[in-house]
C-alpha cells in the first residue's frame, strides 16, 4: 500500500463510521434528519477521496455522469409526490442494481488477457453474483414500479408454466456460472449471465399481486445493497463491502417485518404465483347499513375519542390532508384522534407514516397495531380509509380465509366502526370481509376525500 | 489469506447491520428506505475508477453509465430522505 491508498482507506473508515452513525440516529425521529446528514457527508467524504486514486487520470466522464445523474435524481426528489414515494423507491433500487451490474461487467472488461489468466476464481464468482443479482433487481425493481404507478396492472400476471420456468433459470444460473467462471474471457458467458439475470428478475416479479408489494419492494431494497457487496468483493473495495451489507441487511429485515406482518412466510409470498389461485372462501352474507356523512358527522360531534385507521385507499385518493383537517376540528371538539398503523398498510413499509407526516399528523399520534388493539374498546369510534385487510375480522375467524392468521387492527371491537369506501351494494351481498356486516359497523360510500371533506363542511356549519 | 479477510469483513458488517436497522421505529420505515438508497449508491466509489482510469471505451462507457445511475441514488436518495425526515413533527404541547 502507498501513502494514497492508505490514506484513501482510512477516509475509508471514517467514512464506514459515519453511514453506521447515521443508521443509529435514524432510530428516533428528533434525530433522523442529522443522522441523514450525517450519512451524507460520510458518502461525500468517500467520493471526493476515492478521486485521489492514481489510476483515475481524466475527471471529463466522471463529471459529465455525475452531473447528469445528479440532476436527475435531485429534479426527482424534489417533485415526487409522498403518494408515490414506492415508485420512486423501486426506481432507485433498480438503478442500484443496474450501476452495480454495469460496475461488474467494467470489472471484467478492463482485465487484460493476462489478467483473465492469472486472476483467481473468486474473483470471477463475485463479478457473476454481482451481474446476477445486479440484473435481478435491475429488471424486478423495473417491473415493481411499473405495477406501482399503474403503468402495467397490478394483478399477478399468472400461466401454467411459470413454475418451470423459473426452475429453469436457477438451473440455467448454475450451468453459466460454472461456464463463466471457468472461462472468463469468452464474453458469450457474460452476456448469457446478463440475460439470465434481466429475465429472472421479470418472471419473479410479475408473478406477485400489488398487495403484496411492501415485501417486493423490501426485498429489491436489499439485493441492491447485496450487489454492491458482491461488486465490493469482486474490486476489494472494503467501503463497498461494508455499506452494501448495510443496506443488505436493513432490506432483509424490513423483508421480515413485513412477512411476520401478512402471518406468511418469504417463500409463500415470493411464490404465490406459482401455486393455484385460492378458491374465494365461505362467502359471508349480511346486511350492510349505509350512513350519509352528515349523520356521520352527529356521531363524530358526540364522540370522545376517535381512531383512524388508514389504508391504501387514503394515498390513492389523496385524503390525507383532509384526515389531517377533521382531526384539528375533532381535537377543538375536546376529542382525541389517535392513528392505528399497520405494518402493511399501503404498498411499502411506513407508507402511510409519511403520507400523514406530510399532513402534518405529529408521528406521537400514530401507533402500531399492538399499542391499540388492547385498548380498541375505549375508542367511540374507529374510521376506516380506504383499508381492508388490515381490519378483516376473517383473519381471526374464518379458518378457510385466504388471510386467515394475520394479525389485524380489531377495529370491530371499537364502539362504533365508519368504513370509508368507494362502493358497495346495499343490502344483502356477498363480500370477503365481515366487517362490513358488523352491528356496530357503517358503511359511508364515496371518494374517501369528499367523504371526509363533507363531514368537514359540517363542522364548519355548525 | 485476503479472502478471509473479506469474508471477515462480511461476517461484522451484516451483523452490525442487523443491530442497528432493529432500533428503526415503524414510522421511519420509508425514509430508511430512501436512506438505503442513497447509501447503496457507493457503487459510485467503485465506477469511478473504471469511468476515468486508462482504460479502453468499452470500460470507461461502461463506469460512467454506473457513475451516472449510482449519482441518480445517492443525490436523490438523500434529498428525498431529508424532504420526508423534515415533514415529521412531535405534536406541539
Amino acid at each position: 500500500m502507498n501513502d494514497i491508498e492508505t490514506i484513501i482507506n482510512l477516509a475509508y473508515v471514517v467514512a464506514a463510521a459515519l453511514f453506521i452513525l447515521g443508521l443509529k440516529l435514524l432510530s428516533s425521529p428528533d434525530s433522523a434528519k442529522r443522522g441523514n446528514f450525517v450519512s451524507a457527508i460520510g458518502m461525500f467524504i468517500a467520493v471526493v477521496v476515492t478521486l485521489l486514486d492514481q489510476q483515475i487520470i481524466s475527471y471529463q466522464y466522471i463529471l459529465a455522469g455525475f452531473f447528469l445523474g445528479g440532476a436527475y435524481g435531485a429534479w426527482k426528489a424534489k417533485t415526487v409526490e409522498m403518494t408515490a414515494m414506492p415508485e420512486l423507491v423501486s426506481l432507485f433500487n433498480g438503478f442500484g442494481g443496474a450501476a452495480s451490474l454495469l460496475l461488474g461487467w467494467a470489472t471484467l472488461a478492463g482485465m487484460s488477457i493476462v489478467a483473465l489468466e492469472t486472476t483467481g476464481a473468486f474473483t470471477f464468482i463475485t463479478v457473476f453474483f454481482t451481474i446476477l443479482v445486479g440484473g435481478i433487481t435491475f429488471s424486478g425493481s423495473v417491473i415493481a414500479w411499473g405495477k406501482l404507478s399503474g403503468k402495467m396492472s397490478s394483478k399477478a400476471v399468472i400461466f401454467t408454466g411459470l413454475r418451470e420456468l423459473s426452475i429453469l433459470h436457477i438451473i440455467a444460473m448454475f450451468a453459466i456460472g460454472y461456464l463463466f467462471t471457468t472461462d472468463p474471457s469468452n464474453s458469450l458467458w457474460l452476456y448469457c449471465a446478463i440475460a439470465l439475470a434481466l429475465s429472472f428478475g421479470l418472471w419473479a416479479t410479475i408473478s406477485i399481486g400489488g398487495a403484496d408489494m411492501p415485501v417486493v419492494i423490501a426485498l429489491l431494497n436489499s439485493y441492491s445493497g447485496v450487489a454492491a457487496t458482491a461488486a465490493g468483493l469482486a474490486t476489494g473495495n472494503t467501503i463497498l463491502i461494508v455499506t452494501g451489507l448495510l443496506v443488505g441487511a436493513s432490506g432483509l429485515i424490513l423483508t421480515n417485518i413485513m412477512c411476520k406482518a401478512m402471518n406468511r412466510s418469504l417463500m409463500n409470498v415470493l411464490l404465490s404465483g406459482f401455486s393455484k389461485p385460492v378458491e374465494a372462501g365461505e362467502k359471508i352474507e349480511g346486511e350492510i347499513k349505509i350512513l350519509s356523512a352528515q349523520d356521520a358527522f352527529y356521531v363524530l360531534e358526540a364522540a370522545q375519542s376517535v381512531l383512524v385507521i388508514p389504508g391504501y385507499g387514503m394515498a390513492v385518493a389523496q385524503a390525507q390532508h383532509a384526515v389531517r383537517e377533521m382531526q384539528s376540528l375533532l381535537e377543538d371538539n375536546g376529542c382525541t384522534v389517535d392513528y392505528a398503523i399497520h405494518a402493511v398498510a399501503g404498498r411499502m413499509p411506513g407508507h402511510m407514516n409519511v403520507l400523514l407526516a406530510e399532513a402534518d399528523v405529529p408521528y406521537d399520534q400514530l401507533y402500531e397495531m399492538d399499542d391499540v388493539n388492547p385498548r380498541m374498546e375505549n375508542y367511540d369510534v374507529a374510521i376506516v380509509i380506504g383499508a381492508n385487510d388490515v381490519v378483516n375480522p376473517a383473519a381471526k375467524e374464518m379458518k378457510g380465509s385466504p388471510i386467515y392468521g394475520m394479525p389485524v387492527i380489531e377495529a370491530y371491537r371499537a364502539k362504533t366502526v365508519f368504513v370509508l369506501k368507494r362502493s358497495a351494494n346495499a343490502g344483502f351481498a356477498g363480500v370477503d370481509n365481515p366487517l362490513f356486516f358488523k352491528d356496530n359497523t357503517r358503511m359511508v360510500l364515496g371518494d374517501a376525500k369528499d367523504t371526509i371533506n363533507s363531514i368537514i363542511r359540517e363542522f364548519g356549519d355548525d | 489469506m485476503e479472502i478471509i479477510y473479506l469474508l471477515f469483513i462480511v461476517l461484522l458488517a451484516a451483523f452490525l447491520g442487523f443491530e442497528l436497522i432493529r432500533k428503526v421505529p415503524a414510522t421511519l420505515h420509508t425514509p430508511l428506505m430512501s436512506g438505503s438508497n442513497a447509501i447503496s449508491g457507493i457503487t459510485l466509489v467503485g465506477a469511478l475508477a473504471a469511468a476515468g482510469g486508462d482504460n479502453e471505451l468499452l470500460t470507461t462507457v461502461l463506469g460512467t453509465a454506473a457513475v451516472a445511475l449510482a449519482s441518480i441514488n445517492v443525490v436523490g436518495g438523500y434529498l428525498v430522505t431529508d424532504r420526508m425526515l423534515s415533514m415529521f413533527k412531535k405534536k406541539e404541547k
